[in-house]
């Protein structure tokens, strides 16, 4: 069973996985509270929170052959994305703001699709 | 009966909910329309977990790769984890028998979802938990829905990812909130801008958030210095 080659690829890439998650915890296990490794802890979370947003919205194209792009690329991610923003801004519900904005998405992408 | 603990963090994992049972079935839907058994495709979401490099493997077992090549290209396509793990070092103090899963169950979602805790919550170890173990629990049971429906549909889900998108806005919106300075923002609009237009599609995560994180090992030796200067 272990011969498989199937099994081997699958135990390599759990093992290759893990080994990107464990590093840092391995190589700078003593290193926690060293002022870098906080300054780190502080900033680079929002500033990954920021480059998650442009990379889920990274094929936004607003004109498909000069014509208004209505599909899962198009203006609907768009207007989501926006309706989650002023949502997320006005009443700080996270849970409201990724349904409705979810739910819009749908709607238009699933309207479009059909028309 | 749903302790209160796991109703909390059942309701914070919601939003990652609707991002891995579509995209878990998604690739168990793939997996098994590439001729992977189905109980393997199971395996590699419980052993692997890791979206991106689930369909990667897939791709590359299609392809006749060698170990080798399937081990450099995991360890490429997912290195943007380290800096995850940097930044969690002092949060994952002190939990425990919990550490190995925490450390091995670090997504994106899981990740953010864990940097976004406020007030007590940001040193809880149990919810933390909770928050990994649910998160896995949604991408295995969309992979088994996947293997097991197949492509047959069983609603219009079209569109259903949006969720994630709408999660990381939510999160960086809070955690401006929270943070209230500008710097971290302006260097990720600066690093995301810049690996969209200069790196291809699998490396841009990697090029954005590694760059993002040199950066700030730029400012925190600028900001040292000029701390030391004022002290002396």
């Amino acid at each position: 069973m272990l011969a498989d080659p199937l099994w081997l690829l699958i135990a390599t890439c759990a093992l290759a996985t893990f080994a990107t998650r464990v590093l840092p915890f391995i190589a700078l296990a003593e290193q926690a509270e060293h002022p870098l490794v906080l300054h780190l802890g502080r900033y680079l979370p929002p500033a990954v929170m920021m480059i998650l947003v442009i990379y889920a919205l990274r094929d936004f194209r607003p004109l498909i052959d000069w014509q208004l792009n209505m599909g899962e690329t198009g203006f609907p991610m768009f207007l989501a994305a926006g309706l989650v923003t002023i949502l997320h801004l006005w009443r700080r519900n996270a849970l409201l703001s990724i349904m409705l904005g979810t739910g819009a998405y749908m709607a238009m992408v699933q309207l479009s699709g059909t028309a | 009966m749903i302790s209160q603990a796991w109703r909390e963090a059942g309701l914070q994992t919601l939003p990652v909910m609707f991002g891995y049972l579509p995209l878990g079935a998604a690739f168990g839907i793939l997996a098994v329309e590439m001729g992977i058994p189905w109980y393997a495709a199971m395996a590699m979401s419980f052993l692997i977990y890791a979206g991106a490099g689930q369909f990667l493997a897939i791709a590359l077992l299609a392809s006749g790769a060698g170990i080798i090549e399937v081990a450099v290209a995991t360890l490429m396509l997912n290195s943007r984890h380290v800096f995850y793990g940097l930044s969690l070092l002092k949060r994952f103090q002190g939990a425990g028998w919990r550490k190995p899963y925490l450390i091995f169950a670090l997504t994106d979602e899981t990740y953010s979802l864990l940097t976004s805790q406020s007030g007590s919550n940001a040193a809880n170890h149990s919810l933390a938990f909770r928050i990994s173990l649910l998160n896995q629990f949604w991408w295995v049971l969309g992979t088994l829905l996947g293997v097991a429906v197949g492509s047959a549909k069983l609603f219009d889900s079209q569109g259903i990812e949006f969720a994630l998108t709408a999660l990381f806005i939510v999160l960086t919106l809070e955690q401006a909130r929270r943070l209230r300075q500008a710097l971290p923002f302006i260097i990720a609009l600066g690093t995301g801008f810049g690996a969209l237009l200069w790196l291809p599609d699998q490396h841009l995560l990697l090029g954005a958030i590694g760059s993002a994180s040199l950066l700030l090992l730029v400012h925190y030796h600028l900001a040292s210095k000029r701390s030391h200067g004022h002290a002396s």
